[in-house]
């Protein structure tokens, strides 16, 4: 028997009577054929999206996650509105690979715009399934048939009339998606397109939530490990006999994981704290301080993104050209949820309780560290602290399946907020360097930008410039990982917030050598109506009065587009010139990311973009000596605060033509460009550096 | 060194055998098991781990469980009276005040105590006083929002007494 029949009759076990969607995986579905491709395991075609109890209840079941973004509210609208349920009936069941359908992770801003599509095309052919089932138990034609409520009935008389859950009684049907079904249109939405409140606020301001670190097993341990001081260091003794002398304390000492385990988590990290250990720390003259110089002088060949005309006749017509060289920093996700993992392994499977991104990617990861097969590895995902691209290499599941395995009892690993830092996948410390020029009649001729290290997105421009290039050294960020001294990885919105910042900052000077408004130097060099439309929402919604920049009145404006979704951010800054410190009053953030599927849910999204946007625009950065991490707490990494917040006002521009795009990440991409440009337009200064700390605001005043 | 420890946890008697230098936060979580109180940075600079004792907020990860002998614990779990929010809840469920929910416990907490100061606080003073409570999905907006309006109920409760 295949693997995957045998799969799919151990879901059918579990799942019992009703009525189940499956998705078949390598349908005629693109999004599905790409899942496919990207599985490395099985099963690849038996999970189902959704089933229908007997007593009408529709359970959702999906591999995406819940991190505070906000997707188990909007999937529950789309599933009910395919569906024709009551909202209500929709119950979410997220990230359990052992009942959900493989996904990828949870990132790329892809769950409304990638995955709803494939959610949606289960609950229509759910719908589907209702009506022929509702056709053959009133015996009325389907085309007379209408549902509603979890309802069918008879258009033509109401009374007769049969419900989801007594069509579902007593059946054991099983539907796959193969041909691209009907969706709804925006005309037809009951559900989707209203502003719903987040359905997991209760269980959040009661406590009730449970986050992994929180999940409590019967004879568990919980693990503390021996750290290196740096990346890179070597393990060349260590001596674990304080540790075993406190009381209930375990050592496990492998080659490359030794930890203490203890029923109580301080007592583990007590124990930890008498291991001596000696550890070879690699030299390295690389810091914060140099590692732009370091990244430009091993920075590989790259790739051509993009290039339009040519650049050596774009330079001969320009009348005067600017090359400026941008720089961005390490920066930390800090999710307030340190990584964390529970496991326990009973007999031949082993159940991981796991704060991550990618359940999936974590079960693989496992199975592979234990020597398991990955149907023996089930990873439960409750629910996520924050995430933002963080939680995503599983680490810490490994340390906790590799530690059950080793001492027989559950265990749990739960970092230390210095373990978070240290063990961040930081968005990349970056160069980037933008050559352009404008003629006469302030038109931009040529735009050449080479971005080192932060990657490809959003480095393409969308302005409308004869003659233009754009280089991507490497093209990825997997490509240069080897370039820095600790692990880097995507952030809210990878390579777009460094990107749009060079870009949006190089716009305004070049607005400002043609003595221009910024916006209306904007809308000279835009032709898409996309983001003309949101540029002038922005503008309406701020107020803005055109006036050539620096106009002294600390307005700045930045445009950008990440996952399919256009944005633009207007700020308004007053800057202390003797203190160099920068105080963000108002931002207006507009957007258009096609049809909404929940606009408080995108609103808020928006919201966290700017707020957490002016976090590495203003304050953040990750300082370092080599491997070792200077920065591995909340006193010195400073993230946003409440005294900080300017007043927020978000626009949504409607767009009802266009499919879903993206909404977690968009809307922090212009932070870094809007706080810069809104200090030029304050002081007459060009920021050239990311987080703009007060001390490089002032040395910039006083350069200017 | 190992002492018996008694107070009130949300509202009722608890006595364990305990180290009673043993971080608060901990005994809460492991003995107790009141997970609402979270570890954020363990060192008192993130507000996560935020609970009320003897009606003041204080951050657990830094108190020495002996401290509460004999005082009033509430956690995020014994704020509510039975099926009852209390105000403060309800306006965080309202306004959306939340996205991951992990530094709302503190922050309900933290705002609770606010208010017990401060019946009728500005923006500003919201802002002060919720300072040094971190959330990194930025949320704050809402949260200020939230505890505004918990303020105004809080009051209108108080003068229809």
């Amino acid at each position: 028997m295949s693997a995957q029949l045998q799969s799919r009759r151990e879901f059918l076990k579990q799942f019992g009577g009703g009525i189940a969607v499956f998705v078949a995986l390598g349908g005629d579905l693109p999004v599905l054929r790409r899942a496919a491709a990207q599985s490395h395991s099985v099963p690849t075609d038996f999970n189902a999206f959704l089933r229908i109890a007997e007593d009408g209840r529709v359970t959702c079941l999906t591999g995406k996650i819940e991190m505070g973004q906000g997707p188990i509210t909007s999937l529950a609208q789309m599933m009910a509105d395919e569906l024709d349920v009551a909202y209500e009936m929709v119950d979410m069941v997220m990230g359990d690979t052992d009942s959900c359908p493989w996904d990828q992770g949870t990132w790329g801003s892809l769950t409304t715009r990638v995955f709803g599509p494939v959610l949606r095309a289960a609950a229509a052919e759910a719908r589907v399934v209702l009506l022929e089932l509702g056709s053959e138990e009133l015996r009325v034609p389907i085309a007379r048939l209408s549902a509603k409520d979890g309802v069918i009935f008879d258009r033509g008389n109401e009374q007769r009339r049969v419900t989801y859950g007594a069509l579902a009684k007593g059946k054991r049907i099983t539907r796959h998606v193969t041909a691209k079904p009907e969706l709804k249109d925006v005309s037809q939405f009951r559900i989707m397109g209203q502003p719903m409140l987040r359905r997991d606020s209760l269980e959040k301001v009661t406590g009730k939530a449970r986050y992994a670190a929180d999940i409590r097993l019967a004879g568990m341990l919980y693990a503390k490990i021996l750290r290196p001081p740096a990346h890179g260091a070597k393990l060349t003794k260590v001596d674990t006999s304080g540790a075993r002398s406190v009381a209930g304390a375990r050592v496990i000492g492998e080659k490359d994981l030794v930890a203490v385990l203890h029923e109580l988590p301080d007592a583990a990290q007590e124990a930890l704290d008498r291991v001596e250990a000696e550890f070879d720390v690699p030299p390295s003259a690389v810091s914060h301080e140099n590692i732009h110089e370091h990244l430009v002088s091993v920075a590989p060949e790259g790739d051509v993104r993009a290039r339009g005309g040519e650049l050596d006749k774009g330079r001969r017509l320009a009348g005067r050209t600017l090359e400026t060289t941008f720089f961005d920093s390490y920066v930390a996700h800090a999710p307030m949820e340190t990584h964390a993992a529970l496991a326990r392994i009973e007999g031949d499977k082993c159940t991981v309780w796991a704060s991550t991104q990618n359940p999936f990617g974590a079960r693989d990861k496992v199975a592979r560290a234990i020597g398991f097969s990955a149907r023996q590895v089930r990873v439960i995902t409750p629910f996520v602290g924050g995430g933002f691209g963080g939680k995503t290499s599983n680490l810490q599941a490994v340390e906790a399946a590799r530690l059950a395995q080793a001492v027989g009892r559950p265990v749990q690993v739960m970092r230390t907020r210095e373990e978070e830092f240290f063990y961040d996948t930081f968005r990349p410390a970056a160069v980037v360097h933008i050559r352009s020029g404008i003629d006469d009649s302030g038109r931009i001729t040529f735009w050449d930008h080479e971005v080192l290290f932060a990657g490809q997105r959003g480095a393409e421009h969308f302005y409308d410039i004869p003659h233009h290039r754009t280089m991507a050294r490497p093209s990825g960020l997997g490509a240069g990982r080897s370039a820095h001294p600790f692990a880097v990885g995507a952030w809210r919105a990878p390579a777009n917030n460094t990107n749009t910042f060079a870009r949006e900052s190089q716009i305004d000077a070049m607005a400002a050598a043609a003595g221009a408004d910024p916006i209306e130097f904007r809308l000279q060099h835009l032709k898409d109506p996309r983001m003309i439309r949101v540029l002038k929402a922005a503008a309406d919604r701020f107020g803005w009065t055109p006036a050539p920049t620096p106009s002294k009145r600390g307005f700045g404006v930045a445009c950008g587009i990440d996952a399919g979704t256009y944005v633009t951010a207007i700020a308004e800054v007053a800057v202390n010139v003797r203190s160099g410190e920068v105080d963000v009053k108002r931002v207006v953030s507009a957007q258009e990311m096609g049809i909404v599927i929940n606009p408080q849910g995108a609103t808020i999204q928006m919201e966290g973009c700017v707020t957490m946007g002016l976090g590495y625009a203003l304050s953040e950065q990750v300082r370092f000596r080599g491997g070792q991490i200077l920065d591995t707490n909340f006193h010195r990494y400073e993230i946003p605060r409440f005294s900080g917040l300017p007043k927020i006002d978000t626009v949504l521009v409607e767009a009802n033509d266009i499919p879903p795009q993206g909404g977690g990440e968009p809307a922090i991409v212009v932070m870094g460009g809007v706080i810069a440009n809104a200090i030029h337009d304050a002081t007459g200064a060009h920021l050239k550096s990311m987080p703009m700390t007060p001390a490089r605001v002032k040395a910039a005043i006083q350069e200017a | 060194m190992a002492a018996s420890i008694s107070f009130r946890l949300n509202g009722e008697r608890v006595r364990i055998r305990v180290d009673e230098e043993r971080k608060l936060l901990w005994v809460l979580r492991t003995e107790l098991e009141q997970t609402g109180a979270k570890y954020g940075c363990g060192r008192g600079s993130c507000g996560s781990c935020v609970v009320l004792v003897n009606d003041k907020p204080i951050r657990s990860c830094m108190a020495e469980v002996g401290s509460v002998q004999g005082k009033d614990v509430v956690t995020i779990e014994g704020l509510a009276q039975g099926e009852q929010l209390h105000p403060l809840q309800k306006a965080f469920i309202e306004h959306d005040a939340l996205q991951c929910g992990f530094c709302t416990p503190g922050m309900i907490l933290t705002a609770h105590g606010l208010l017990r100061l401060n019946g009728n606080p500005s923006r500003e003073e919201i802002k002060k006083g919720m300072d040094r409570n971190l959330c990194r999905c930025g949320a704050h907006t809402r949260i200020i929002d939230a505890i505004e309006s918990a303020a105004a109920e809080l009051h209108n409760e108080k003068s229809k007494t």
